[in-house]
């Protein structure tokens, strides 16, 4: 895959000269060679799999979006009632918790583009340098992204118990009297998670940004140590530029890491007061008491708007480049 | 390459000192969580709670292990996780390389719409379809076929779903891929006379066994981990796979927190082998998707 990472060098790509013929496209496959019988095969081959896709998820996307527009107690077909935008009416002027989860979902973004990202590049960059115990920083780094965010998430807790917990111990915060409440307090409990979403974060970011750097071709950083640029510069001007792809991609990751954060805040306090976000009000609809289906398909509405606003543009890119290569 | 000679003439450079001391700090603190549970999960209850957490060790030993490793029945856990995983691993490398064939070495005209179908599929939150899903599950009636007599409740529905969910990255993934292998290679063989089948299974997907293999490790521990799937379409205690499983017991064991470490330690420990065992695949498997964009 190094070639793809190639072909975004600024050198690489230079734009080919106006009015050049588009490339022929070579006749895949032969089409014409398939008998009736391996057109039959090929027609499974691709309906079998999309019809499972499109029925589990999109056919689900899509009623997600009219029950949002109707009041349903989940019991029969019967009790289906639409009701326009009266369910998107209640949650944003009404639900006390749909605010602070929007809000929240932002800063869970923010916060892991803005920490855990840039010492992701910083840790890629270093261990890029072919330095002794690469291989050691790079396990301890990259551990807490193989284990599952509810693990993380119980591991975490006996950080911040406010009684037994190593932070409140080590302060000495963990009398009567004394104690810090990393997961009960709203004022903490967000900023508590963030630091167990970020510690994993960083990891991901750190791997994906040691295969970008693999990838950027090493004759442009001895060109410019050539020229006698320093280290930084050549970071600056050179490799972080030619890194842009993977900027891209780090940036979607992490928007849709953000909006579908849910795990690790249900297994610290199922979202309790200052940890709302948009996946646990969803999901509270389903398996909490009330089931308020149109209720909670309009939260998923939201969630798949913001998402489509970056799934949209990312893919547009993306199959673009495809279709020119 | 200078900076070799460079090296050579003076072997310690204070720079090359303090990147290893910031680097082996901050790999420390990384690993600090990790070593605070092991720590807590090593010692018995009854001492930490005379002597406080933050004190030297009387008793070091694997009590804790050993005890939530029986008292909640764990290997029940790990059995319904198998009886997930394995057959959602295979079945989603398998379809999923079934549209990569059709979509990359044929030039049919719908394409790019069904691989966008399918990698937009893979980018929403599982929260944006979970609501419809769900009724949906509850509707289908299975009898005989699910011990639930539903789609709801039974390993099959989450086999069904981390299948179509997954699929999406793996098609794009492999899609990728194949779009790499000459063509000369396929042509050959079908102006020979082979069926397309036989394109596709002797011929084409031995060429993605790379691909494939980094991809069956990233599931294979994606699969393992899922939480939020089996939270909300799984009910039953029973048939919770080892994760949400742990969530529940934790509940029953919240006086004593070793215990939970404990706990929370061995459900990581089947993750933790097989990254050891297959890093390369599992780094180059999360790398693959992401190289192209």
């Amino acid at each position: 895959m190094t070639t793809d990472i190639a072909k975004e060098n600024p050198e690489a790509a230079a734009a080919p000269p106006p009015g050049a013929a588009p490339v022929p496209k070579p006749l895949y496959g032969h089409r014409r060679l398939l008998t009736r019988r391996d057109r039959v095969t090929l027609g499974l081959m691709a309906t079998l799999p999309t019809i499972l896709h499109i029925a589990l998820v999109w056919v689900t996307a899509l009623a997600s979006v009219a029950l949002a527009f109707t009041t349903w107690d989940g019991i029969g077909f019967d009790s289906i009632h639409w009701v326009g935008l009266q369910n998107f009416k209640e949650l944003f002027e009404q639900n006390p918790q749909f605010w602070p989860a929007v809000q929240h979902n932002v800063i869970w973004f923010v916060v892991l583009i803005v920490i855990p990202t840039p010492l992701g590049l910083f840790l890629a960059v270093q261990l890029d340098k072919k330095i002794r115990f690469s291989r050691v920083y790079q396990t301890a780094f990259f551990l807490p992204v193989v284990l599952s965010m509810a693990v993380i998430g119980f591991v975490w807790q006996l950080v911040y118990n406010p009684d037994t917990g190593l932070i409140n111990s080590i302060i000495g915060a963990n009398e009567p009297g004394k104690y810090i409440d990393w997961i009960g307090d709203p004022d903490l409990n967000l900023w508590a998670v963030l630091v167990a979403a970020s510690w994993r974060h960083t990891g991901y970011m750190m791997i994906l940004y040691l295969a970008g750097l693999k990838g950027v071709d090493p004759s442009l950083r001895e060109a410019s140590a050539i020229d006698g640029a320093g280290e930084w510069q050549t970071f600056k001007n050179v490799v972080f530029p030619a890194l842009r792809p993977t900027n891209t991609i780090v940036l979607v990751v992490t928007i849709i890491e953000a909006l579908r954060a849910f795990d690790l805040v249900y297994v610290f306090n199922g979202g309790a007061e200052g940890t709302e976000l948009l996946s646990i009000l969803v999901t509270s609809n389903i398996i909490g008491e009330s089931s308020r289906i149109g209720y909670g398909s309009a939260i998923a509405v939201v969630l798949l708007l913001i998402s489509l606003v970056v799934i949209i543009p990312y893919l547009v890119s993306t199959f673009r480049k495809e279709r020119r290569a | 390459m200078s900076t070799i000679a460079v090296r050579r003439r003076a072997p310690i450079r204070p720079g090359r000192v303090l990147l290893h001391v910031v680097l082996a700090t901050m790999a420390l603190a990384w690993l600090a969580p990790l070593a605070w549970a092991i720590y807590a999960a090593l010692r018995p209850y009854a001492e930490t709670s005379e002597k406080g957490y933050v004190s030297l060790p009387d008793t070091l030993n694997l009590d804790n292990f050993t005890d939530a490793f029986t008292q909640s029945d764990m290997t029940h856990y790990f059995v319904n996780t198998l009886v997930i995983a394995v057959p959602a691993v295979l079945l989603t490398l398998f379809l999923s390389s079934m549209v990569a064939f059709y979509v990359s070495r044929f030039d049919f005209r719908v394409n790019l719409a069904l691989l966008l179908v399918f990698t937009a599929g893979n980018l929403l939150p599982q929260q944006v379809i979970i609501t419809p899903l769900y009724r949906m599950y509850l509707l289908v009636d299975l009898p005989g076929i699910t011990m639930s007599g539903k789609l709801y409740d039974s390993a099959l529905g989450l086999v069904l779903i981390h299948v179509a969910f997954q699929s999406g990255f793996c098609a794009f993934v492999l899609s990728n891929y194949m779009k790499m292998l000459p063509h000369e290679l396929t042509e050959a063989a079908l102006v020979d006379g082979a069926s397309v089948w036989r394109l596709y299974w002797q011929i084409t997907l031995p060429l993605c066994r790379p691909a494939m293999a980094a991809l069956a490790t990233l599931l294979s521990i994606w699969i393992y981990n899922d939480f939020f799937w089996a939270l909300v379409l799984i009910s039953t205690g029973e048939n919770m796979p080892i994760t949400s499983a742990l969530n529940n017991l934790s509940g029953q064991y919240f006086t004593d927190p070793n215990l939970v470490a404990a706990g929370a330690l061995l459900t990581a420990i089947p993750t933790l082998i097989v990254y050891f065992l297959l890093q390369r695949q599992f780094v180059s498997g999360l790398t693959l998707g992401a190289n192209k964009g």
